[in-house]
């Protein structure tokens, strides 16, 4: 918990900043779309959190929105699929890329950016040739209407998304903080020799981490197509892998394998939405947006660090 | 005769718990090739060091042509003209080989451009080559040369510095037959150029062919020195080892069973054309001994299956077994406490319980889920048998000592009942008291029917645990010395390659 204290402390403070300039901040509206996009990111955001606690990456989670949104439309609205199916397609073919990208990584022996820099351009193509290069979208949702629901509805006066991210969560942290796997993940992270020559199949690990990154991104990515519920397959999802990655990254990961924490991904995830939010809610203008969120993610890291350095 | 280029007198070196070298003496004179001999830890490469300008010496004098100098960093030496070819070879295999010769003071042109002079760096390095004998273009790419020309093209490097003192440290060690003959030729004709050359290598054929003088050192200390009429196999040998022991040594109190762990016919890649047949009885321990780079920690990798053996039997207790993966060799009860602790033994960022209870992880478990407590209690109790010293199971392994680190490498596998136990080089870097635990601990685990294998280059572990000891030479076994018949001489005879 100390190493996410930092970044949380960051969150609190830009909170109270923000609802001091602008107490629209606090407004029920306007925290529920951002607990509904805290849920979106944040699921598949834990996906590359796991990734990269291995020392890996994941580029293609984007354009892999895309292709999946794409095809959950398709599935939809033109070949006249249940919704139950359509949502197992969805997240098979996340695991089905996760795996390929694992095997490429472990047994082929390329680097994880590679791999993961060609599926971002290869999903986005085939994307775009599957639809055609045609918007695709969801229309009254009539005979998925359950299905859109998770996306835009709300439980309790809770959007979905987020119930579905605490839920995820939940399971995350036993499974990377209480289980045998969880500890193998980190062990391989930190040192892959070390951890081979105790008997952990080492390879075996490193692939189910882009597997359960894929499922995720299955996941978030049938959140992502039902929100904008217009899936422009050249730019659905664009630079999301570098959300989650930043998110990760403020949250504790370190980029060399071997550290992160679920609560880190959260917090991080979390940071992320409320500067988007600042800079709508501050008449900043929204052609800043990157700049603003390149030099917080910069100033939080290079706290973090620094925090770090002191603290030993 | 003019003054020696090199005069070293009562060269003292300790490091925190060694005593590395106790008043050391060494002469150099131009156009002469001295050959340094000794065990491993004699204190060779410290000397080596020393004059290289990477360590100072405690006290002693150290002479330059005559004058006293103070050698204080890498960069004074080279410009004293020492030049070292290592055996690790220091060369970017990207570049080509005027890139490479010139690393650092490439020629410039263009003034503030700062333009590399090409053609300029390419002549000059031509010139080199001519005098190396080599005929390889100055533009090809290092990777693509072989480790022989790579390392010739370290030499032309050394030359073009204008090194009037070469220092070799096991040059010939990764060379084929050939190109050590094409070595020594090269060596030869630099001598006859007035170049002072430091031949240190554990070959003694080699010694023999090339040296003027050999010059010993043994424990840290000259153990004497032969000139170029009185170098011989036997008497080389013999100034090496002939030192007391203090035998540690236990006989076993139980009867071992023989054959109890067969490895047969054992290929590994390093060595693709040498087999390796052994076996360890049941409560044995057996030394594996050789030099460094004899292919000993290759084969241990191989049993353990990490590295992946070419070929390769075994059978535990009769069974046949098939190894492929380190989980292969652990369900089967053999584990390996590897050479390298830092990297391959311990995870040293986690914490000690974390590095205890990983091989065997699902024994805290239900269900998936680790049981902190019982992990805890058991790692606790792990540590508190093999007696390591530290605040809490919580601590860092990475703020233990040597001997506690190892340790914990052992509490690793000891609660999972080993069958065969491999240590490489068990006891490297580790003070006094702990390789007394430690070797008392093996015994008691031989004892209790565990079998053994010990792969050691410290001659004084070899003879003092083991209750045999095999001996490697360049991949293949040379030789099972039966207790009665381990001395340092025969070990030593066997480990540099001649049989019987």
């Amino acid at each position: 918990m100390k190493k996410e204290l930092g970044t949380f402390l960051l969150l609190v403070v830009l909170c109270i900043v923000v609802t001091a300039l602008n107490p629209r901040f606090l407004a029920p509206a306007n925290l529920q779309n951002m607990a509904r996009l805290i849920g979106a990111y944040g699921i598949f955001s834990i996906g590359l959190g796991l990734v990269i606690i291995t020392g890996g990456i994941d580029l293609s989670v984007g354009s892999l929105f895309a292709l999946l949104g794409v095809l959950l439309s398709m599935m939809l609205t033109e070949w006249g699929w249940s919704s139950v199916l359509a949502v197992l397609v969805v997240i098979g073919a996340g695991m089905a890329f996760g795996s390929l990208h694992g095997f490429l990584i472990t047994r082929v022996r390329v680097q994880p950016f590679i791999v993961t820099l060609c599926g971002l351009l290869f999903y986005r193509g085939l994307a775009r040739f599957i639809a055609n290069d045609e918007t695709k979208g969801f229309g009254s949702a009539a005979g998925f209407e359950t299905l859109r629901n998770v996306a835009t509805g709300s439980l309790v006066g809770i959007p979905t998304p987020f119930v579905l991210l605490a839920v995820i969560s939940l399971v995350m942290w036993v499974v990377l903080h209480r289980s045998v796997y969880g500890r193998y993940l980190f062990a391989v992270g930190r040192n892959e020799v070390a951890a081979r020559y105790s008997g952990i199949n080492s390879r075996n690990v490193v692939a189910s981490a882009y597997i359960l990154s894929g499922a995720l991104a299955g996941i978030a990515g049938i959140v992502f197509a039902f929100y904008t519920n217009s899936i422009s397959p050249s730019s659905h999802g664009n630079f999301f892998e570098l959300y989650g990655i930043a998110a990760a990254v403020l949250g504790g990961c370190s980029l060399r394998g071997g550290e992160g924490s679920i609560i880190g991904i959260l917090i991080g995830t979390a940071l992320l939405q409320v500067l988007q939010n600042l800079v709508n809610l501050l008449g900043i203008p929204s052609s800043l947006n990157f700049a603003v969120m390149g030099a917080v993610i910069l100033i939080g890291v290079i706290a973090d660090q620094i925090l770090q350095r002191r603290a030993s | 005769m003019n003054a020696a280029v090199l005069q070293m007198k009562g060269i003292e070196k300790r490091f925190p718990g060694v005593h590395a070298l106790k008043g050391v003496e060494l002469e150099i004179h131009a156009g002469e090739v001295i050959a340094l001999i000794g065990e491993n830890g004699a204190g060779k490469s410290t000397l080596m060091k020393i004059i290289g300008g990477v360590h100072q010496p405690d006290s002693g004098e150290i002479f330059i042509d005559g004058s006293p100098v103070v050698i204080a960093s890498v960069s004074e030496a080279i410009k004293h003209g020492i030049a070292f070819i290592h055996q690790e070879l220091n060369v970017l295999d990207n570049l080509d080989v005027a890139s490479n010769v010139f690393l650092g003071r490439e020629p410039l042109r263009g003034g503030f451009l700062r333009l590399i002079d090409n053609r300029k760096m390419h002549e000059e390095t031509q010139v080199q080559l001519t005098r190396l004998g080599l005929e390889i273009p100055t533009s090809i790419p290092l990777s693509k040369l072989s480790i022989a020309q790579q390392q010739m093209v370290e030499i032309a490097k050394a030359l073009s510095l204008e090194a009037r003192l070469l220092i070799m440290d096991e040059p010939t060690s990764s060379l084929t037959l050939s190109e050590t003959a094409r070595l020594l030729e090269v060596v030869k004709e630099l001598r006859s150029q007035g170049v002072g050359i430091i031949y240190i290598s554990h070959r003694l054929g080699e010694v023999e062919e090339i040296a003027d003088r050999v010059v010993v050192l043994r424990d840290g200390a000259n153990a004497g020195s032969l000139t170029r009429a009185s170098v011989n196999h036997d008497r080389m040998v013999k100034m090496m080892v002939g030192r007391d022991l203090d035998h540690f040594y236990q006989h076993p109190a139980a009867d071992k069973t023989p054959l109890y762990f067969n490895v047969k016919n054992l290929r590994t890649s390093r060595y693709p054309d040498k087999q390796v047949s052994f076996d360890v009885g049941k409560g044995e321990i057996l030394g594996l001994a050789g030099l460094v780079g004899a292919g000993r920690s290759e084969l241990a990798q191989a049993i353990f299956g990490v590295d992946g053996a070419l070929e390769m039997t075994i059978t535990l207790d009769d069974q046949p077994l098939r190894v492929r993966t380190p989980q292969d060799a652990i369900k089967h009860g053999i584990y390996l406490i590897p050479e390298d602790r830092r990297h391959a033994g311990l995870i040293t960022d986690i914490r000690i319980r974390e590095n205890v209870t990983l091989p065997a992880l699902g024994r805290y478990a239900t269900l998936g889920l680790i049981a902190h407590e019982r992990e805890r209690q058991s790692a606790v109790e792990m540590c508190k048998k093999l007696n390591v010293k530290a605040t809490s199971v919580e601590v860092k392994t990475a703020n233990l000592s040597g001997g506690n680190q190892q340790k914990v490498v052992l509490a690793k596998w000891l609660s999972l009942e080993p069958k065969v136990l491999i240590f490489d080089e068990p006891t490297r870097g580790i003070d006094v008291g702990a390789k007394a635990e430690i070797y008392e601990l093996m015994r008691r685990l031989a004892e209790s029917g565990v079998a053994i294998l010990m792969i050691s280059s410290d001659m004084e572990e070899v003879l003092g645990v083991s209750d045999r000891v095999a001996v490697m030479h360049e991949g293949s076994l040379t030789g099972i010395l039966e207790r009665g018949e381990c001395t340092e001489e025969n070990i030593m005879r066997l480990a540099v390659g001649s049989r019987g």
